[in-house]
């Protein structure tokens, strides 16, 4: 992200390409953009013809809810990505808003066991990102740190995990993330309003703008700093959001849970076309890489159950490596035309 | 640039801190060690501590390399899975064969990032991600999905043994400490490391061997991933693939960090990470030492890498 090499030749955003595009860059863009959601399409066929149980109700609702709430941490991650920053600390921040939300459930009800977790991780993030965009510190380093820091929180609140807060039975907060389409409906539409974000407003065109050419946003006027801290913040905050669902969902504060899950986060962006150089990226395109992840570990588990999480581990790796190669190449054959 | 006396100062501060911080820091440890616990320096302790430290400094080292080029191997970890996996496949056969097969796994891996980085220029966070993730999926699998005991008397060796009242391990240790440092400080392979790190293409348009620079430190990276490896299986007699070298990237990036090399690139400090490995092994057994809870531990541990990015930042921006 500061190698001037790797962002000239992985992060030049389409527009720079000077003229207007031929058909053969257009094509290269659309494999680009929208590559992860075509082989969704082809993979979720194949196994509707080849497997009988895949494409049952029962199946397609379980891929849907057990990822649904830790998708919303590659949404986060999608509007880092693009301002060229990353954001290891999100796994630890989801767990840290899951304890703090069963936590305030039991201590102060509802009301609190959705504004303490989400205020609380908006505040991390509003450290992290201002250590990042105003002391100038590298993205990486910070959020590695927040990795650490945000698990020490939440093990000084449980008692270094020995408390495990239980949201109280009867207790409405349960409801908001109890049920098979609670779930799947919340993160579709947090989902849509994240690519509105991007798309359709000046903050979302200012996150392009840092993440494409962060001197050039600046001789533009655009607010460099405010938009780096933002998007740290919205990243921690979408993963107390996650956190607390998940926390409703389970009806306790799990301690244990949310880790590594930044690695993945990080990779279902990166497979749905979001450049790690920064400058380029989509929500759509995120969707459709955590949706492909979920389908392939689904079809996994069915088949070879034994080895299930070690093999979809294998599997995701070999494909995101495949996809960087892709893109790497593509943003390369688009130079070159 | 602007403030001109007390900008000065603040930088001569903040260059002390990173050129000489975790030096000083470890002499307040050690002071504070002592001070509380007379018999700290026992050898006992020291013992146990080193059979913690070595492995992570071993990676340390290789991560070093790695950083210096402006580079990040996230790999680490999963090369440590695969080297568990191998290890009791081949130990039927005889020890040697099987370390030289996990060392071989190490630079496959290595090759396999180095190629993607050099050749193919990927972002080496995202190469040795995908590695990362996908490696240590393949090493469960081929261990069968458990842990299994390891019972070889030549790795045990290793692992536990002392030669001169020093385990075998620190002499390990300090050959590579002693192999890197003659590398980055002797070799034109080192300079050329640190050219490619401060600016990749202008070594490249000064006909430097760039690919080759870049393949080479995640070779070394690999191997030495492995033979920490080696060593953990050596030493706790079992091969667990699921769960050894986990997060020991993060560990081994944090005792870069805090030895003072910057992420940035260009500059490499191979005593400063032997010392930062060392500064945070003692600082976590201290803390364990005084029953403080593992979360502040945490939390610590945070503020101090967040303190020494703070203070290696200038260099980076100078």
């Amino acid at each position: 992200m500061t190698g001037t090499d790797t962002a000239t030749v992985a992060g030049s955003p389409p527009s720079t390409t000077s003229g207007a595009p031929t058909r053969g860059e257009r094509l290269l863009e659309v494999v680009q953009r929208q590559g992860a959601f075509a082989v969704l399409v082809l993979v979720v066929a194949a196994a509707s013809i080849a497997s009988p149980g895949f494409a049952t109700v029962g199946n397609v609702t379980s891929v849907l809810v057990g990822n649904a709430y830790p998708a919303l941490l590659a949404l986060g991650m999608t509007f880092v990505i693009i301002s060229g920053g990353i954001d290891l600390s999100v796994g630890s921040v989801f767990a840290l808003g899951g304890v703090l939300a069963a936590y305030g459930a039991g201590h102060g009800g509802p009301i609190v066991a959705i504004i303490l977790p989400i205020a609380v991780c908006t505040a991390f993030g509003l450290v992290q990102g201002l250590l990042v965009a105003r002391a100038g510190m590298a993205p990486f380093i910070v959020t590695l740190a927040g990795l650490l820091g945000a698990r020490g929180l939440l093990q000084a609140i449980s008692h270094e995990g020995q408390n495990t807060y239980q949201v109280p039975a009867g207790s409405w907060f349960a409801a908001i993330g109890a049920g098979t389409w609670v779930p799947v409906v919340t993160v579709i539409v947090l989902f849509a309003l994240g690519a509105l974000l991007l798309q359709r407003t000046p903050f979302g065109h200012n996150v392009f703008a840092v993440g494409g050419n962060a001197n050039a946003a600046t001789l533009l006027g655009v607010p460099v700093r405010r938009t780096r801290t933002l998007v740290y913040v919205l990243s921690a905050g979408l993963a107390g959001v996650a956190g607390t669902l998940n926390a409703a969902r389970l009806t306790s504060g799990v301690t244990e849970i949310g880790i590594g899950y930044e690695l993945t986060a990080i990779a279902v962006t990166v497979i749905g076309g979001t450049l790690l150089a920064g400058g380029a990226g989509s929500v759509l395109g995120t969707a459709a890489g955590v949706l492909l992840l979920a389908v392939i570990q689904n079809l996994i588990g069915h088949y070879i159950s034994q080895y299930g999480s070690s093999a979809s581990a294998a599997v995701n790796g070999a494909f995101l490596a495949v996809v960087v190669l892709l893109q790497t190449y593509l943003s390369r054959a688009r130079r070159i035309t | 640039m602007t403030e001109l006396s007390v900008g000065q100062q603040r930088v001569r501060w903040v260059g002390w801190l990173r050129d000489y911080g975790v030096y000083a820091g470890l002499v307040v440890l050690l002071a504070v060690d002592t001070a509380l616990n007379p018999g700290f320096l026992a050898s006992s302790d020291l013992r146990v501590q080193t059979f913690q430290l070595v492995p992570t400094l071993l990676v340390s080292l290789g991560m070093a390399t790695v950083i210096a080029t402006e580079g990040i191997d996230l790999s680490v970890g999963a090369v440590i899975a695969l080297a568990a996996a191998l290890l009791p496949l081949y130990l039927g056969y005889n020890a040697g064969l099987a370390i030289a097969v996990c060392l071989a796994g190490g630079l496959l891996a290595g090759l396999v990032n180095g190629l993607m980085v050099a050749i193919s220029r990927v972002q080496p966070i995202v190469a040795t991600l995908a590695m990362m993730i996908g490696l240590r999926g393949i090493a469960v699998i081929f261990n069968g999905n458990q842990a299994k005991p390891v019972l070889d008397p030549t790795l045990g060796a290793l692992g536990l043994n002392s030669v001169l009242g020093v385990p075998i391990m620190a002499w390990l240790a300090l050959v590579v400490v002693l192999a890197v440092v003659f590398l980055v400080r002797r070799t034109t392979f080192g300079q050329h490391m640190l050219a490619v790190g401060d600016n990749r293409t202008a070594s490249r348009l000064a006909g430097l061997p760039v690919r080759r620079v870049l393949l080479t430190v995640y070779l070394i990276s690999g191997v030495l991933a492995a033979a920490a490896g080696v060593l953990l299986v050596g030493h706790g007699a079992e091969a667990d693939p699921a769960n050894q070298g986990l997060n020991i990237e993060l560990a081994a990036i944090t005792a870069v960090v805090v030895g003072g090399t910057p992420l940035s690139g260009g500059r490499i400090r191979v005593v400063g990470t032997v010392a930062g490995a060392l500064f945070m092994q003692l600082l976590s057994a201290t803390l364990i030492q005084h029953d403080v809870p593992n979360s502040y531990a945490q939390i610590l541990e945070a503020v101090i890498i967040c303190v020494a990015v703070y203070a290696a930042r200038d260099r980076g921006a100078r």
